[in-house]
């Protein structure tokens, strides 16, 4: 009985899976063709063989590794830096209430506005390299101070109430009771910030940076290479892939070393 | 005669919020001996849980003097501990744990507080799930798990805010019982909150009746119980004398508001 059920569940899963790969195979099939047989401009199209061949390309000279680093590494710094600042932020606001009543309504005007508009004025600001961080950091850092406040004020009053009966301090009720409880909130705005960072970076590259894909993808657009636009998108739709994954990997792991409900 | 262990001297406590000033309390004034369970009953909104909150000194009274061992109270003390309705247990923090966050919070030796708490769990039956996580317990296991949250400090003082109130009939008479034992023998003073007057009746040797808001108090009933010595709560209930108790502190209560 079991067996059969389980043999019927492997099934399903590589029957999905299966699909999945065939869509993937068709649509690049498909591309293919549609460019060989001059159904579509293959200049304005490009076609997977020729994105193939300038990843090959790339590679070999080195310069792909260079515009994924950066790409990667002011992704990185800018997801960490946002948090950081993001959770202090949040945390101060927890610690003065009357903080937060005051910042209220700036936070909600700054998380309604989309940060992108912001990208000239960082340029001017902080010049061409460090612009792009600017902007990841913009882009991440209110969501999180948003998110992680009002998770701060969700927890369990009486949880915070024992703690006071025990005569605690502040700080140990915000490390022993406020932080821990407020995990998956954490894990929830990580999540959140990881993709937004991405797109920060990348606007901010588009903008004015030197290397890294969103550069790469601007330069492609502006000498009409569109192999080297569809390139640089394939890899970046990689990278995306693999940072979210990361960032659930991370939560998983969070979870079950502290035993903390999972956010689905 | 030496002080008591917990004196309210005439306290009146007001709150205030946007909606105006409410009294809770009026002129309360009590004494607990050291070793007396005493249970205080009375309709809700009486202040019951406030002359616990001022007990356990997380608030203060409007005027009036509080006093444990006749010093007044001006914070939560490593002398008292306090129970809640129900357990609050942190999640994320194993049974064991949970019954260190005192002792952790009030920088005490945590090797002899976790042998102390490992023989707590042993008392009250946790002792296998002493590293399991409170979603994995019952209610009961729960709360018991709350008391030896609370004990861990060794308090002097014990204050039980309904701490039965959220489990099943069963249970409730078990852990009653299990407390009691507890408390009587390691000789601690405690006051118990409740609704629940066959509870109050029960499990203590003195009930004070409070009014309605403001909370003043009504009357005060001494619960000695025949040949001295006194029986459990659970046999308690079982006593001749404990119908009597009943009826008479019942008549006092105003159930219906009259």
């Amino acid at each position: 009985m079991w067996e059969a059920y389980r043999r019927r569940i492997l099934r399903q899963r590589l029957l999905i899976g299966g699909t999945q790969l065939l869509i993937l195979a068709a649509i690049l099939l498909l591309w293919e063709m549609a460019a060989d047989r001059y159904w579509v401009n293959p200049m304005l199209t490009s076609r997977p063989s020729d994105v193939w061949a300038t990843l090959l390309r790339l590679g070999a000279s080195g310069s792909l590794q260079r515009h994924l680093l950066t790409t990667l590494w002011e992704t990185l710094a800018g997801f960490g830096a946002g948090m950081g600042l993001g959770l202090g932020v949040a945390a101060a606001l927890w610690w003065w209430p009357a903080l937060a009543r005051v910042m209220d309504p700036y936070l909600v005007v700054l998380n309604a506005l989309p940060k992108i508009a912001l990208g000239p004025i960082f340029y001017i600001w902080l010049g061409d390299r460090w612009s792009v961080y600017g902007m990841a950091i913009a882009i991440s850092i209110i969501v999180t101070i948003v998110m992680l406040h009002s998770g701060f004020g969700e927890v369990e009053p009486n949880q915070i109430m024992v703690m006071r009966t025990f005569g605690a301090s502040r700080w140990q009720i915000l490390r022993k009771v406020v932080l821990p409880a407020s995990l998956p909130t954490l894990m929830a705005a990580l999540k959140v910030n990881i993709g937004l960072t991405l797109v920060g970076v990348i606007v901010g590259e588009f903008l004015s940076a030197r290397a890294g894909l969103g550069y790469l993808i601007i330069y492609g657009g502006q000498v009409f290479q569109m192999e080297l636009v569809m390139t640089s998108v394939v890899i970046l739709a990689a990278i995306s892939a693999v940072l979210y994954l990361g960032v659930t990997w991370l939560e998983r792991l969070v979870a079950r070393l502290l035993h903390l409900p999972m956010r689905s | 005669m030496a002080d008591p262990r917990i004196a309210l001297e005439q306290v009146s406590l007001h709150y205030l919020s946007p909606q105006g000033e409410t009294q809770a309390l009026q002129d309360v004034s009590l004494a607990v001996q050291p070793g007396e369970f005493l249970a205080i009953v009375g309709p809700s909104g009486s202040g019951k849980s406030t002359i616990l909150s001022l007990v356990a000194g997380i608030l203060q009274p409007t005027s009036g003097r509080v006093l444990v061992d006749g010093h007044p109270v001006t914070g939560p003390s490593r002398r008292v501990g306090y129970m809640l309705q129900r357990d609050y247990l942190f999640e994320w923090r194993t049974v064991r744990e949970n019954g260190l966050i005192g002792p952790e919070v009030q920088g005490l030796d945590l090797a002899a507080a976790r042998r102390r708490v490992d023989q707590l769990l042993e008392q009250t039956g946790l002792a296998s799930f002493a590293d399991a996580y409170p979603d994995q317990l019952s209610g009961g296991m729960r709360q018991r798990a709350a008391l030896v949250r609370t004990l861990a400090i060794d308090p002097d003082i014990l204050l039980l805010d309904e701490p039965f109130s959220a489990l099943d009939f069963q249970t409730r008479l078990t852990l009653a019982d299990e407390i009691h034992a507890i408390l009587k023998q390691s000789g601690k003073t405690a006051v118990l909150v409740t609704h629940d007057l066959s509870e109050a009746i029960a499990l203590s040797d003195r009930v004070i009746v409070l009014s309605r808001r403001p909370g003043r108090i009504k009357s005060v009933h001494a619960i000695p119980f025949d040949g001295g010595q006194r029986p459990t709560p659970f046999e308690a209930r079982d006593r001749p004398e404990y119908g009597t108790y009943f009826q008479r502190i019942w008549q006092e209560l105003d159930v219906q508001g009259r």
